[in-house]
């Protein structure tokens, strides 16, 4: 729906190009990305809300005379304070105040989708219901009377199936006329106790006049939740409205013998449940496809087969693709110039090769690695594979304090950690995403499996490789264990909607992953350019050499290495693949066992594995975290790979 | 500071609060203490700070006083609503066993008691206002934040409650108590397990992993560490 399409032309009293907000707000899962796929095409800029790590998405269309702007809001559960997303999401539609909010919901899960409906309506935001999958809803048996539900909620309701675009014109069409005309709100009354205390709040805030941002029903509301953000802003202004709402919720808590959140939230589901009630027909049906699909993949036998099955299949994909495009691009730049890190010659040419060596990083990392790997992603994820598989691995993932959901970011660490750190957003708290995240810079990424490779796998065979793997599992574990116990907090435990399986859209595929592929060509890209031609003009004018005989005593007496190594493990902080590269250009060899002994190649990869985050994943770890987490996950590598370095060192001296 | 040393401070808190000063006399009635050990006490709380005393012209409290004062009467009228709220003391009864039972009562079972009681403004008896706390705090309820951050819970015990990780595939039972961390109980409550919400037992992973429940015609998996809070009723 773009300007191009047609557009009705209508005896109109707005002048050319007026401009529309929209804004669009929902659950989780429930079709409002293909919504805003469908409606905005093209048009879209992906970014961040200002200073939080939640992606906004907006985008624009035309429609009649109407130039709008359409705002994808997080998909959340409620307006409560315990996530980013649901405090971005009120923040937006109390202060920009959008000229419409669409509801998106999903027609098969009415009831639980309208306790969000009803608090938009305390927000008192102007409405539009979009009940999407109504596709799936009918094949659930469920019939939605939807002149019911407009009486009910006092609010205009357009039935769509967004994958194939039907009903969008309308829901655009009632959307505009929701924003330009002053539709009569209806109001929804709670239950006597609860809506009396309601009431009484309503008014005290509005005669004290307390100059706030959002509606004064929704603020009494969240006052009697003991909403803590809330309270603390009414304080500020009138401690006695915080007074008086707390002796409100005692008096509810005391009659109904709950705490007044509960109660809240109860009234708001019964609510709901009374309209889901009188506005749908649920009729007998047989177990659907999905239906079996779910017990299969959540079957005690054959839910860990697929499991593994879909965690193997992502690895294979990101080896064996990756590997090959890889290869095949690297050897198709390397007619352009010589990829082996050169170290000597004229200064200019040492680092118009860093450039272009970096260049070729980048390229080699984005094409073959990270875009198959988002696709695939995206893939198990929009068709809600991910949810059973993160379901059956959720028992093991507690053992280092995560959860089922932080299997994801971890396999994606196989292909690259940047892509695997920034999917970490996933998970809900901080906590875990920083777990995940250190957890992630000991999975040794593909750059790190071609050192371990083409140190370990070519001269020393295959059985070490796999060693140094299995090793780097146990590590993982052991690590993650320690970090959990040393990260302060506790973990939250699993609450995932597991949705209805569906084929995945592809234009939501390709445009996830295009948008997630995007933010790290970006960030990588710089880094990499840059990085690369500093670290090799220095080496080129011999400053590394002070540095790395500075670092003897730890790589030569402690490591048991070659004194040079210390130049190539400064190199491999720009990209971990110059430990090896590197290596065969200062000793001008391809056949590393001479300058190496197995001992110390097996050392070296392993230092290689652990030592440090590359110069993108250290960037990208400030940019989540700050630079206090970066520089202490930094840290912890760096002494990890010190201390296991060392101890593999005396160790394999006695057994080889 | 000794027992009877409290109720001197009481008394003359209650003449003063009457008639500006306290004469001895009037202490000495209130007391039904002799005016001779009146006055020597008085002279000894005098040189500790506690009151202003001047032979003729009575004595008043001082600031260090008047907060000893306050507080023996906080602690002798909460007592009073305890012992007639929930223990259901007769009112006439009440205030000599809260007399007895004031001196003795730490700040800590006072503060508790003020929460356990819901912050009482009266006691029970001539329904005299409880003096506010001295806590560093701006509200009651954040003094029950503060305490919160231990168990909280939503629901109604019951018997025979069994929570939701010991049920098998395909059982159904009806909410009926969860236990945990507010955030966790918030989150629970917007998925739609609100109490005598009816849930049926989807799937229960192995090796002690979540469990997939069916509410409100949605799929929820949950892990087992919450699973064990969420207790219900086992409905056939």
């Amino acid at each position: 729906m773009s300007c191009h399409s047609e557009s009705i032309e209508k005896s109109n009293n707005r002048k050319n190009g007026e401009k529309l907000t929209i804004a669009l707000a929902g659950n989780a899962n429930v079709g409002k990305s293909v919504i805003f796929n469908q409606l905005t095409g093209s048009n879209q800029i992906i970014g961040n809300w200002p200073g939080k790590t939640v992606d906004r998405a907006e985008g624009s269309l035309c429609f009649e005379n109407y130039e709008i702007s359409v705002i994808d809001l997080p998909g959340i559960y409620s307006f409560s304070t315990f996530s980013l997303e649901e405090v971005v999401s009120r923040e937006y539609i109390a202060k920009e105040k959008p000229d419409v909010v669409i509801n998106v919901l999903d027609a098969s899960v009415l009831e639980r989708n309208l306790f969000f409906t009803l608090q938009l309506i305390e927000m008192n935001a102007p409405l539009v219901l979009c009940l999407n999958q109504i596709d799936i809803a009918k094949k659930k048996g469920m019939i939605i009377d939807k002149q019911k539900l407009e009486k009910a909620l006092g609010v205009p309701v357009v039935l769509t199936i967004a994958t194939r675009g039907e009903g969008l014109y309308e829901l655009i069409e009632s959307a505009v006329k929701v924003a330009t005309e002053n539709t009569k709100r209806k109001k929804i009354n709670y239950h006597n106790d609860l809506e009396t205390r309601i009431e009484k709040l309503t008014q005290l805030i509005e005669t004290e006049k307390i100059d706030l941002e959002y509606p004064s029903r929704w603020i009494a509301i969240k006052l009697l939740e003991g909403d803590t953000e809330i309270v603390k802003l009414v304080k500020s202004k009138s401690a006695k409205i915080v007074d008086i709402s707390y002796i409100l919720s005692q008096e509810l808590s005391t009659i109904h013998d709950e705490p007044c959140f509960s109660i809240v939230a109860s009234e708001r589901y019964a609510y709901a449940s009374m309209i889901t009630s009188s506005a749908m027909k649920q009729n007998e049906v047989k177990n659907t496809f999905s239906e079996k699909l779910d017990w299969v993949t959540t079957h005690k036998v054959f839910g860990y087969f697929i499991a593994i099955g879909v965690i193997t299949g992502l690895l294979l994909w990101t080896f064996i693709v990756g590997d090959f495009l890889s290869g095949l691009i690297s050897e198709g730049l390397s007619f352009i110039e010589p990829l082996d890190p050169q170290v000597s010659g004229p200064i200019v040419s040492v680092i118009w090769n860093g450039v272009f060596n970096g260049f070729v990083a980048g390229v080699t990392l984005v094409i073959p690695f990270v875009i198959p790997f988002y696709f695939l992603l995206a893939m198990i994820e929009d068709s809600g594979i991910l949810t059973r598989v993160a379901f059956m691995m959720d028992s093991v993932m507690h053992k280092i304090g995560l959860h089922g959901k932080a299997l994801i970011p971890l396999i994606l660490g196989y292909g690259c950690s940047v892509p695997a750190i920034h999917s970490c957003k996933i998970m809900e708290s901080r906590r875990e995403r920083l777990l995940a995240a250190f957890a992630i810079t000991f999975v040794p990424c593909a750059a790190r499996t071609l050192v371990i490779l083409g140190l370990v796998g070519v001269f020393l065979g295959p059985i070490w490789a796999l060693t140094l793997y299995a090793v780097d599992l146990i590590l993982i574990f052991l690590l993650g264990r320690i970090a959990m116990k040393v990260v302060p907090g506790k973990s939250t435990g699993l609450i995932m909607e597991m949705h209805s399986f569906k084929v995945p859209s592809l234009s939501v595929v390709s445009k996830q992953t295009w948008t997630r592929t995007k933010s790290i060509i970006f960030m990588v890209f710089p880094i990499y350019i840059i990085g690369s031609a500093i670290v090799q003009a220095l080496y080129a004018l011999d400053l590394l050499t002070p540095i790395s005989n500075a670092m003897s005593p730890l790589t030569v007496t402690w490591l048991g290495l070659p004194a040079i190594t210390g130049i190539l493990l400064i190199l491999g902080v720009v990209r971990k693949e110059f430990i090896l590269l590197g290596a065969v250009a200062v000793f001008g060899t391809t056949n590393l066992l001479g300058p190496f002994s197995p001992v110390q190649l097996i050392t070296l990869a392993l230092v290689a594995m652990l030592y440090i985050p590359c110069l993108s994943t250290i960037i990208i770890l400030i940019k989540e975290f700050g630079w206090k987490a970066a520089t202490s996950i930094s840290i912890a590598n760096i002494i990890s790979a010190i201390i296991i370095g060392g101890l593999a060192y005396r160790l394999l001296e006695i057994i080889l | 500071m000794t027992r009877s040393m409290e109720d001197y401070l009481k008394a003359v808190h209650k003449i003063s609060r009457e008639e500006e000063v306290a004469s001895t006399t009037k202490i000495s009635k209130a007391l039904r203490v002799a005016p001779a050990s009146v006055t020597e006490m008085l002279k000894k709380l005098a040189e500790k700070d506690y009151v202003k005393y001047s032979p003729y012209h009575g004595t008043t409290l001082t600031k260090k006083g008047l907060k000893i004062a306050e507080k023996t009467a906080r602690k002798h009228r909460l007592l009073e609503r305890f012992l007639h709220d929930v223990l259901k003391i007769d009112k006439i009864k009440v205030h000599e066993q809260a007399c007895e039972m004031e001196h003795t009562l730490s700040d800590d079972a006072e503060e508790s008691l003020c929460r356990f009681l819901k912050h009482p403004d009266s006691c029970p008896d001539d329904g005299k206002i409880i003096p506010p706390c001295d806590l560093k705090i701006s509200s009651c309820a954040e003094c029950v934040q503060l305490h919160k951050r231990g168990l909280e819970e939503v629901g109604k015990h019951k018997q025979n409650l069994i929570s939701i990780n010991k049920l098998k595939d395909g059982q159904f039972g009806k909410i009926s108590f969860i236990r945990g961390g507010h955030k966790v109980l918030q989150r629970l409550l917007d998925m739609g397990l609100t109490p005598g919400t009816r849930i049926s037992v989807l799937r229960v992973a192995p090796l002690g992993g979540p469990v997939v429940l069916a509410v409100r015609s949605s799929k929820l998996a949950i892990g087992k560490g919450i699973a064990k809070k969420v207790f219900v009723e086992i409905e056939e």
